[in-house]
């Protein structure tokens, strides 16, 4: 079911390479509640991987250990090759893995280019005293960091709201600075928790060509988690299908979509 | 000009100066509450341990020796030696640091997540257990704290202004110790403000005070953002801390200036910076003219006990936010 472990080039000319993130036998425990049981999947560099699945299964969760809110009772987590101690979230995204939340989580009170600024927190090495002053090697780096925030600005067409307060932006445009702000952080690993929940028509379609976009013109590797089916199956190069903490299907979108107990989980099938 | 206007001048200047001191104890708490949510009740009592320790460090007190001659029998109390004023601040700041170390990794760490009153009721028990150990490490007499800082009114200011009024007047009495700590003060908020615009440190301390979720994302640590708040509002403690110590000696009493604080963070709102320096003026301009033209003539003076805490009760019914406080919209 999974794809061949050499690299190979997709139908439209990407490069997905070997395996970046390995999850290998997660299981994660509110209390008595199993919210993932025993999962293993893989991220491979260059793709867009979704995480799909009915409400309540697990999603949210799954992104939650990657990036390490969550601390999962049992398995492992191998980011590089290399198995990955517990770590904080802050830890995490140190090592190059940023995210979006489902309820967006920005800086409301800031404005869009300074929620942008602190994504590039991870590209600021001159010390304390220099910044302040605004000396020599600070200066270059405040220069450079702004100029990485405005193509971003640019390519995420946002120049508009730069300077605008983000607690007045509509809903639709939270969701781009958010996406802006961790892509500042020229991630390694961008994830995604439902980017397109509660858009229109016209905003999904912006969306999906920006992560799209994203993942070509960066190769960023991408995880996402989306409820509609069709652009899923649109953007992605392999899913996984969850259901009750279960993981259910695995493969190209293709065989996903033939997969039975996946047709089951979302078409609802009669418990005898 | 006649004399009354001019000494209302006067009164105004020194309302502004007593209104310095104020914030200067507001803006530890801003600090605090700002990036944590907490409502820090230690915040007096630091200025107190801070300036103990200052004065400890300075006159070369050995830190619990009545303990430790209590337990060996020994009867130690002075190293000998006097520490210069610059290096006993630096040692000073380090006992600081530790101390916001300590606050974050043995009380507020377990309390990540806590109901506002539960984190305000651990500042009231880090309250007392700072004050007990201020005693125990330094001595509970009181202490003068001698930095070098002018004393007594300026004769420069009251020369140059003595030709103002008439023959009755006599110049403005300002107190030197008054135009230090508010150059200080001065200096000390814009190094504030610069740091927490400009710096990276400063950047993560506005995304921590604005959320939690979204700062961990971008991988900023809370717990050293936190440590780095509470040793911000050490700092400004220890500043405080000095000013009134060398005002009114280094004891118990001094702990009572947060409650000074009180009605210049509800006029300046908890999470304002410039609030809480607005507020202190307003405070200290306020009671003092108020004590000058009404309370002295016509209620037997001793309102400056009481001015500022109406002054925030009218503030907090008609503005609860405060003057820059971040405005409270309630949608339905």
């Amino acid at each position: 079911m999974n794809s061949p472990v050499e690299h190979y080039v997709t139908t439209d000319g990407r490069q997905i390479g070997g395996v970046m993130m390995d999850l290998r036998d997660i299981t994660l425990r509110f209390g008595g509640v199993e919210a993932i049981k025993a999962i293993s999947f893989d991220i491979r560099e260059g793709e867009i991987r979704a995480i799909i699945g009915p409400n309540g299964a697990g999603k949210s969760s799954m992104l939650n250990v990657i990036s390490g809110f969550y601390k999962p009772q049992q398995g492992e987590v191998y980011f590089r090759g290399q198995k990955r101690p517990p770590l904080k979230p802050y830890q995490v995204a140190r090592q190059g893995v940023a995210r979006t939340f489902q309820n967006i989580a920005l800086f409301e009170g800031m404005s869009v280019l300074d929620n942008i600024m602190t994504g590039r927190m991870g590209h600021i090495k001159s010390n304390m005293l220099a910044q302040a002053i605004w000396a020599g090697k600070a200066q270059r780096e405040e220069n450079e960091n702004r100029a990485a925030v405005e193509r971003i600005i640019d390519f995420l067409e946002i120049q508009a709201i730069r300077k605008t307060p983000v607690g007045r932006l509509p809903y639709g445009l939270k969701k781009r600075v958010e996406l802006a702000r961790a892509l500042a952080a020229e991630p390694d690993l961008l994830l995604l928790d439902e980017p397109m929940a509660g858009m229109n028509v016209e905003e999904k379609e912006d969306m999906s060509r920006f992560i799209l976009d994203v993942n070509d013109e960066f190769g960023t590797t991408i995880a996402l988690i989306e409820h509609d089916m069709g652009v899923v199956m649109d953007l992605s190069d392999r899913v996984v299908v969850m259901d009750y903490g279960r993981k259910i299907g695995d493969g190209t979108p293709d065989e996903v979509r033939n997969n039975q107990e996946v047709i089951d989980a979302y078409l609802g099938v009669a418990h005898d | 000009m006649s004399a009354d206007f001019l000494y209302g001048i006067e009164v105004v200047i020194n309302g502004l100066m007593a209104g310095v001191l104020y914030a200067l104890v507001a803006l530890g708490f801003v600090l605090i509450y700002k990036a944590s949510g907490i409502f820090n009740y230690a915040q007096g009592v630091m200025a107190l341990f801070s300036a103990l320790t200052l004065a400890g460090i300075m006159s070369g007190q050995v830190p619990f020796a009545h303990l430790i001659n209590a337990i060996f029998g020994t009867d130690i109390h002075y190293f000998g030696w006097n520490v210069p004023v610059l290096a006993a601040i630096i040692l000073t700041l380090i006992v600081m640091v530790i101390f916001a170390w300590g606050v974050q990794r043995f009380v507020f760490r377990h309390l990540v997540g806590q109901e506002p009153i539960i984190l305000f009721m651990a500042t009231i028990g880090l309250a007392y257990f700072l004050e007990g150990v201020g005693d125990l490490m330094w001595g509970s007499d009181i202490k003068t704290l001698a930095v070098g800082l002018p004393q007594g009114g300026s004769l420069v200011v009251e020369e140059w202004t003595a030709g103002l009024g008439g023959d009755d007047f006599f110049g403005f009495f300002i107190d030197e110790l008054d135009m230090a700590a508010t150059v200080v003060a001065i200096i000390l908020v814009i190094g504030l403000i610069g740091f927490s615009q400009y710096t990276k440190q400063g950047r993560a301390m506005r995304a921590v005070a604005d959320d939690h979720q979204a700062a961990l994302s971008v991988g900023i640590s809370l717990n050293f953002i936190w440590v780095l708040v509470w040793s911000l509002a050490g700092l400004v403690a220890l500043v405080a801390g000095i000013m009134w110590g060398a005002k009114s000696g280094v004891q118990f009493s001094l702990s009572l200036i947060a409650l000074k604080a009180l009605p210049v963070l509800m006029l300046g709102g908890f999470t304002s910076i410039p609030g809480a320096i607005v507020g202190g003026l307003i405070i200290g301009v306020g009671e003092k003219l108020f004590e000058y033209l009404i309370g002295a003539p016509y209620l037997g003076g001793a309102t400056e006990n009481w001015f500022a805490y109406v002054l925030a009760l009218l503030f907090l019914v008609f503005r609860p936010q405060g003057l820059f406080g971040e405005r409270i919209i309630e949608r339905v």
